[in-house]
């Protein structure tokens, strides 16, 4: 590969660094009763409130409906996201010094794969707290399920939840549209 | 009293044309539709001011919003309040002991807030106690009171608190003079006044970390003391305190401390006094008091005094000098730039006036006319700057719009006074209903007035609202200041008596340090619990600890057995939230004492004596959320001696 290709490889790999440091996805709700906000950023090994006591004070609201408390410290994903993200940047570094083209396209397939499944193993997670609600809640509406939108804006009883890509995720599509133009430069 | 006369007859034509009129129209008794736009504040916007109102009587602090006039919030400072369990619950019942014991009521009259450079900076404000004399501090961040420290050798707390430039010292002087000293000293006949009363004027230091010292306290002739202001520009360094009763007199003193043609505003250099106190001068002397205070453990705890530095001015010089004013004094206030000291004889047909600079030349030419008991007595006119004429009847307080221009209150006449502090001309007069007493405008005691608004602290209110049996709340009116003539806003009631205010623009406190929630991880209390999981009760011989959570729905545990008769029950209630706004409430059937209002990550103890065998309830007071209602419990009582193990649980 060329040395300005191998460049552009490096900078793909090296964006993705940006997921550690920016929220991949972002969960918003507004009520009435909320005027400052409250919500969620989804980061690479956790989930936080947008302020510190936002998490606690959803889970609180949530218990009224039945949805399951949200435990960063018990979804296996944010375990196992850390580490492949890692390999990513490492593996793009290496493809970028070792300069093989088709090795671009395996990673970038294999980047492309890992989004679409984390893009479905999101819509399952947020499936199964809308879902698999306590029979004993003490709010209970007929049909109503609360799954938030995987991407866009619902409104759930009194909350208008929007759910949005957040800095992170943007990152990695560059990251991904830096290794294809690299890739498609090397023709 | 010729002029008296002469003065109300001013008044006739209007009372003559109200007569021929038959009841008074709106339109009489002030304000319009117009007015009613300038006040109006849409729901969800905010006042311009937090505007902060003593309870008098009620030993509270009013917060209200201004324009709006609405009642924001009451600070519960030297009275028990049954509404967030102020003074009844273990952690803050420590804030009402004295060196008389436990003290439930005060009588809060003049609220100030804290100063940077002669400016109202937000961070405190501080308020008197008269009858149990005490100077309170509350922190404008939580609007919670942390810290309240007694005033030894003081026979009721009036001419208090007043601060000094930059929050250096807080002063309070004795309104009433009495016998000080040892038992033997004290025990005097009150005809004896003359030789045995005597007066102080007490100094608060402000310490680094933002708590209270006595650092020292003046001894004055037996007078009674009123009022203060502290210097600030080129008077900094200076305090003014007015005295009436220069006569001395022990009885019947409405009569017999009016006699004398002028009393005397003591102007005290309490930056020289703090010299005299930090090298050591002056002497200890006996003094029981108290100083009780908040800190991050959020429980009050008490420390005692047994001793203060009394200075003596007749051994001391240059602390003291007399500036004669007629006729018993009042008010005193300095304007902005520093230089005159207002005050409001309130016997007076004139509103006197010194000049700071005259009185400094003054002191330095000893141009004395002669002195009281040690003091040195200034010349009247050698001081004087000017006299306003025509101000009104019982001028009190004044207040400054930081345009060249002094506001008046004159109790007797029911009105307003503007007038100029170039010429001491009248400019204007508005009437208010009815008698104020003090008056407030935004900083309106400081540097920097914010001179849009005045409020006028009404005594009277009749035929203002609707009636209310024979008592009814005092008036404040707000006037608008900012044009050449003063224009009547809106007059709103104020609870126990609005003595005097003080209001700041609201984004000086509305600010990020704004406390919403306390974060459950600082929280120090020894009994808190920080989850669910550490709920549990424990018995401790007739002692018995319930450490139990609150969160919106449900206590833990909401169960408890194996309470006997003769058992001391502690419940130490732990609100779980961290959200804005969402206390939790805590009380038992039969408890003695009040509920607890329990902040958001706040701990606090209600101690219950059960006196009868079986299950009682307890809830939560604050209606917290849709599940509210169901936010219960119960607790079994058993007859003394049975053997019903302690057992307790949620969710079972
Ligand atoms: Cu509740």
């Amino acid at each position: 590969m060329k040395k300005q290709n191998r460049i552009i490889m490096g900078i793909a790999a090296l964006l993705l660094a940006g997921v550690f440091v920016f929220p991949i996805w972002s969960i918003k709700l507004d009520a009435p009763q909320y005027p400052e906000g409250i919500g969620l950023n989804i980061r690479v090994n956790t989930i936080e409130g947008k302020s510190p006591q936002d998490l606690q004070n959803i889970n609180g609201l949530n218990h009224y409906i039945g949805m399951q408390e949200i435990h960063p410290d018990s979804i296996p994903e944010l375990k196992i996201m850390p580490p492949v993200f890692a390999a990513f940047i490492i593996t793009g570094l290496v493809i970028a010094l070792w300069g093989k083209r088709r090795w671009v396209a395996v990673w970038l397939a294999l980047f492309v794969l890992l989004a679409l499944v984390g893009l479905a193993d999101f819509w399952l997670w947020e499936y199964d707290y809308g879902h698999n609600l306590d029979p004993d809640a003490a709010i209970k509406v007929p049909g109503m399920t609360y799954q938030p939108p995987l991407i866009g804006t619902k409104q759930l009883l009194n909350m208008r939840t929007t759910s949005m890509p957040h800095i992170g995720f943007f990152l990695a599509m560059c990251s991904m549209g830096l290794a294809a133009l690299a890739w498609w430069r090397e023709r | 009293m010729n002029a008296h006369i002469l003065h109300t007859l001013r008044y006739l034509p209007l009372a003559a044309l109200v007569l021929i009129l038959g009841a008074c129209s709106s339109q009489e008794l002030g304000s319009d539709a117009d007015a009613a736009q300038q006040v109006y504040v849409a729901p969800g916007e905010y006042d311009e001011f937090y505007g902060f109102m003593s309870g008098g009587y009620s030993g509270q602090l009013s917060v209200y919003g201004i324009p709006s006039g609405r009642h924001i919030y009451t600070v519960p400072v030297f009275s028990q309040l049954a509404t967030n369990g102020y003074g009844y619950n273990e952690e803050t019942k420590a804030m009402l002991e004295t060196s008389y014991g436990f003290v439930p009521w005060g009588d809060a009259h003049h609220p100030e807030l804290s100063q940077t450079d002669g400016v109202p900076d937000g961070r405190y404000i501080f308020i008197n106690e008269n009858n149990t004399p005490r100077v309170a501090k509350i922190d404008l961040n939580s609007f919670q009171t942390t810290e309240i420290i007694e005033i030894p050798n003081s026979g009721g707390n009036h001419a208090s608190p007043f601060v000094t430039q930059n929050t250096e010292y807080i002063s309070a002087a004795t309104r009433f003079s009495v016998p000080m000293g040892d038992d033997g000293e004290r025990d005097v006949a009150i005809d004896s006044y003359a030789e045995n009363f005597q007066g102080t004027l007490s100094f608060i230091k402000m310490q680094d970390d933002g708590s209270m010292r006595l650092d020292f306290q003046i001894l004055v002739p037996g007078f009674d003391y009123d009022l203060s202001h502290a210097g600030k520009g080129p008077s900094h360094g200076w305090s003014f305190f007015t005295s009436y009763n220069s006569e001395q007199a022990h009885t019947l003193l409405e009569v017999n401390a009016s006699r004398n043609d002028k009393d005397y505003i003591a102007a005290v250099n309490w930056a020289k006094a703090a010299e005299y106190a930090a090298q050591g001068e002056g002497e200890m002397v006996p003094a029981d008091y108290v100083r009780n205070y908040i800190d991050s453990d959020h429980i009050a705890k008490t420390e005692r005094y047994n001793e203060v530095r009394v200075l003596d001015p007749t051994e001391l010089p240059g602390m003291i000098y007399y500036l004669p004013t007629p006729k018993s004094p009042h008010g005193v206030d300095v304007s902005p730039d520093g230089e005159l000291i207002v005050a409001g004889g309130k016997l007076s047909t004139v509103i006197p006036v010194h000049s700071f600079s005259k009185m400094i030349e003054a002191i330095e030419n000893e141009d004395y006319e002669g002195e009281e008991q040690g003091i040195p007595v200034l010349r009247y006119d050698a001081t004087l700057a000017g006299e306003v004429q025509n101000p009104g009847l019982g001028p009190l307080h004044t207040e400054f719009d930081g345009r060249g221009n002094a506001y008046t209150t004159a109790f007797i006449s029911s009105e307003v006074v503007k007038w100029s502090l170039e010429t001491f001309e009248v400019l204007d007069r508005i009437d208010t209903y009815y008698s104020p007493g003090h008056l407030m405008i935004p900083g309106g005691d400081s540097r920097k007035p914010w001179g849009k608004y005045l409020v006028a602290l009404n005594k009277i209110t009749k035929d203002r609202y609707l009636p209310t049996g024979p008592e009814l709340f005092h008036s404040a009116q707000l006037i608008d200041i900012s044009g050449d003539k003063m224009r009547l806003l809106l007059d709103f009631p104020t609870e126990g008596e609005p003595h005097y205010a003080q209001a700041i623009p609201a984004d000086l406190i509305m600010d990020d340090d704004m406390v919403r929630f306390y974060p459950l991880e600082d929280n120090q209390n020894p009994h808190a619990i920080t989850s669910e999981d550490q709920a549990r009760v424990e018995r401790d011989g007739n002692e018995v600890h319930v450490y139990m959570t609150t969160i919106r729905t449900h206590f833990a545990p909401d169960n408890i057995e194996g309470i006997k008769m003769g058992d001391t029950v502690y419940f130490h209630v732990t609100n779980l939230e961290q959200d804005w706004d969402v206390p939790h409430g805590f009380t038992v059937r039969g408890a003695n004492t009040s509920e607890l209002l329990i902040m958001p990550g706040e701990t606090r103890t209600l101690v219950w004596t059960p006196d009868r065998v079986g299950v009682a309830p307890f809830y939560c007071t604050d209606f917290c959320s849709a599940l509210h209602q169901e936010m219960q419990g119960y607790i079994r009582v058993s007859p003394a001696g049975s053997d019903v193990p302690i057992s307790f649980g949620t969710g079972e």
